[in-house]
């Protein structure tokens, strides 16, 4: 008999798609039968007072979470999001309920043995619950009580030499794409550099001394699969300077039928006989794509580097071989002044380990926003209130056109006056020429 | 149940203190084929939905089967993960950055029976604990938050409707019959953590009350400047009230000026505004982070509000169903939901989804309001 009755979360072990509800039941059975005879460090009933507690939720149509709460390990500022219900009469079960964020290894890959002995902690010091991962890309074990915070933390570091995550306002836990471990499209080493960046700034992660949050992303091309563009303030995205690679006998294979576009990706559907011209030339965003018939060419200089090419046919075109990365700046969700996604301010840098050149645009960033920055502004918000030119100077990095979409549309422009002339003119030597 | 020391001494708690460690490095965890073609991949192929090889220079191979999750999930259900890794996949797996999870193995005829043993297993319930798919122009896995499971500012859940939908929209998990792949995502509520802002369609929880206001406690428990600070329409003053005979500094709020973002209560505890009859989800569309073919682009609401309606929100399901069926029926060939929608015009868009066009969905914030209005003659009739 399980301790709350659920009759609306119910509902949801229903339907193909993998039920939430059904895997937390078998948890709290699990933890009730408890056949390794487990002497669990939190309520045994846990997961029976947390699904009780999210039928009411679901009832009362409001969170049964209190507001914050403050609790962490020593040394650090943050890695754990305190939690607290508010019916702890009802629910003792969840009555703390904090959240332990784990950094995650670079492209989230895994052993069995480290999954199992990180599961093996939380089966006996917290609720048994995870999210596997948090959108940042942290792991997140989710529900303990404050008594076994440290306890956690002593096993993490000493049996499992592994770290906490960030939260904040800090630099958070960076992520990337998979990058060179499974994909021909990579540009750079993704998973190299997220490693590189969190040991190097493990300090600037574990102890706040940010105006607001700041992340990092990877990705290892501008298909953006971990959306470094849109969900981080330091954005390093995958580019190339050199000619895309092409193979004229993968071409005719794919016009010939016997490469499928895309992969195969559309293959669910019957779109027709590949069209070389109608799917890849005439969509090209620079139009810089011929096809005569028997020979692609590609008019290199006008490539925006977009992937759609590369994408439709990737047996027959390649990255080029002069791989960077683009760096841009600024991501953010809506509060307070609105969303952003980053913006370009360096084109082309770099990406090889130890990664210098990108960390040098890091801190000059970070030297600057830490002084500037207000009391919980973004580094995009810092961005528009003191101008996109006021980092590039930052950082040291010419204005470019690529800096921009468009050019201003207002005359609203500021010089200095070091590129005028001097500003300090008396009136007197005006009305000479001018009577009042 | 008696305490257990790990080892911790809280008598001495900086002694024997290991810090800023990290993560562990990525080529402890990498699969064979995988350290070994590291860099040297040429190309790929999906062979069915959920089912992609990778050809690596050397002539190898790696197949890998991506599943569904429900991201929320038990060590019971990792351990069974585990157990299925050691099994088929030399005691390794992998995670996708849409909270999917990845079995990989170096040979095809490793690759059914792999299949078969994911496809056997089910939760008590009868739903798929590893659905195949999310590969392709699919709908991959829905991104999204806490909800009622764990945040205080939450105006919607996380968990249910993502379950609720991804119901509703699985025979396009698992096939390929979009004209390009369609994310979703959910935030529950509008700080958007994850991807709401960039999806192709996304919903978002939000009030419609003002918050309330516990003036006995407020001075005690809130830095007043920063609850001030925090308004981004600046419908928030510090004033003073007297209660019980006591003056006491609190903070005054313009009901006309707010739009119930909630901002406040994240500084200011004492200004909880969550409510069950104000509260529910708006729904956006149109947005993507990818670069390929247009830039990226933000999603942009459609649909103002849609109200909570638990455990199977049956009228957002409905909306998003709506939505991605006029799409998959109109769209070109690689048109992305934003690139279509741009296409054919908003106004083509709001006709062929048959969604009505409210006040609410006309941008009213600050300059960037008046770029999104039509300062053109151009339009369908």
């Amino acid at each position: 008999m399980a301790k709350h009755k659920t009759p609306m979360l119910d509902e949801l072990t229903k339907g193909p798609w993998p039920s939430w509800v059904d895997d937390i039941k078998g948890e709290a059975e699990r933890r009730k039968a408890n056949p390794d005879n487990i002497d669990y460090q939190i309520p045994a009933d846990v997961c029976e007072d947390w699904l009780g507690l999210q039928e009411l939720s679901y009832k009362d149509m409001e969170t049964h979470w209190k507001h914050g709460g403050i609790v962490g390990v020593f040394g650090y500022g943050g890695g754990v999001i305190g939690r607290y219900c508010d019916m702890p009469q009802q629910f003792p079960g969840v009555a703390h309920f904090h959240t332990v964020r784990v950094n995650q290894p670079s492209g989230k890959y895994y052993t069995t043995k480290f999954l199992t002995d990180l599961c093996d902690i939380w089966d006996l010091r917290g609720s048994g619950m995870t999210n596997m991962h948090g959108s940042t890309g942290d792991i997140v074990l989710l529900g303990t009580f404050t008594e076994q915070l440290e306890e956690i933390f002593f096993e993490l570091t000493h049996n499992m030499n592994t770290d906490l995550g960030g939260s904040g306002s800090n630099l958070r836990t960076p992520a990337g794409c998979l990058g060179k471990s499974r994909c021909e499209f990579a540009c750079y080493d993704t998973m190299a550099l997220e490693y590189s960046m969190v040991q190097q700034y493990q300090d600037e992660l574990h102890r706040p001394a940010f105006p607001y949050k700041f992340k990092f992303k990877f990705d290892g091309c501008p298909m953006g699969c971990v959306c470094s563009i849109a969900r981080s303030d330091f954005s390093v995205i995958g580019t190339w300077k050199s000619d895309i690679r092409i193979d004229q006998e993968a071409v005719k294979a794919y016009v010939g039928g016997e490469f499928k576009p895309n992969a195969g990706a559309h293959a669910g559907r019957d779109w027709g006989k590949f069209d070389i011209t109608a799917e890849v030339v005439n969509r090209c965003p620079g139009q810089c794509i011929k096809w005569d018939g028997s020979k692609l060419s590609i008019d290199n200089k006008n490539c925006v580097r977009c992937m759609h090419c590369i994408a439709v046919m990737p047996r027959a075109l390649r990255v080029g071989e002069e791989t960077g990365a683009s760096i841009l700046l600024g991501a953010k969700a809506p509060i307070l002044d609105g969303q952003q996604m980053s913006s370009l301010i360096v084109p082309f840098v770099p990406a090889e380990d130890p990664f210098d050149e990108i960390k040098e645009v890091v801190e000059k960033i970070w030297d600057w926003w830490m002084e500037e920055g207000k009391n919980r502004e973004r580094v995009g918000e810092t961005m528009r209130r003191m101008s996109l030119q006021k980092v590039l100077n930052v950082i040291g990095v010419e204005p470019d056109a690529r800096h921009v979409k468009y050019p201003r549309e207002n005359p609203y422009i500021f010089w200095k006056e070091e590129e005028v002339g001097n500003w300090d003119r008396p009136i007197e030597e005006y009305r000479k020429r001018h009577a009042r | 149940m008696a305490f257990i020391s790990s080892g911790y001494n809280p008598e001495k708690p900086m002694e024997n203190r290991i810090s800023d460690i990290g993560p562990r490095k990525y080529d402890e965890f990498l699969p064979p084929v995988i350290k070994k073609n590291y860099g040297q991949w040429l190309y790929h192929e999906i062979l069915e939905p959920g089912v992609l090889m990778h050809k690596a220079e050397s002539g190898d191979e790696v197949y890998s089967v991506r599943v569904g999750a429900a991201r929320l999930m038990s060590v019971g259900l990792i351990r069974e993960m585990c157990a299925i890794a050691d099994k088929h996949c030399g005691g390794h797996l992998r995670f996708t950055t849409r909270n999917n999870v990845e079995f990989m193995v170096d040979s095809k005829a490793k690759v059914k029976p792999l299949m078969d043993d994911l496809k056997s297993r089910k939760f008590p319930g009868g739903s798929l604990k590893f659905p195949i798919g999310g590969t392709g122009a699919s709908t991959p896995n829905m991104v999204h938050t806490q909800g009622w499971q764990h945040c205080h500012t939450p105006a919607t859940d996380a968990a249910g409707p993502v379950k609720a939908v991804m119901d509703e929209v699985f025979e396009y998990f698992t096939s390929m019959k979009l004209p390009a792949s369609v994310r979703l995502a959910l935030a529950c509520c509008l700080n958007m953590c994850g991807a709401v802002h960039c999806s192709d369609i996304a919903v978002v929880g939000i009030h419609r009350k003002p918050p309330l206001k516990d003036h006995a406690v407020l001075d005690q428990i809130c830095e007043i400047p920063l609850a001030v600070a925090a308004c981004p329409t600046a419908a928030i003053r510090p004033t003073k009230i007297e209660i019980d005979g006591k003056q006491r500094n609190t903070v005054a709020i313009k009901d006309e000026r707010c739009m119930f973002c909630g901002n406040c209560y994240t500084m200011c505890a004492a200004l909880p505004l969550a409510d069950a009859e104000g509260d529910g989800c708006a729904i956006m569309v149109g947005g993507k982070v990818s670069n390929r073919l247009s830039m990226p682009k933000f999603s942009k609401v459609v649909v103002a509000y849609v109200p909570n309606e638990p455990p199977r929100w049956p009228s957002l399901t409905k909306v998003i169903k709506q939505i991605l069926e006029a799409y998959a029926k109109d769209a070109r060939k690689y048109e992305r939901v934003g690139e279509w929608a741009e296409r054919i015009g908003w106004e083509k868009f709001f006709e062929v989804t048959g969604l009505p066009f409210t006040h609410h969905l006309i941008d009213d914030f600050r300059d960037h309001a008046y770029y999104t209005w039509r300062q053109s003659t151009q339009f369908k009739w």
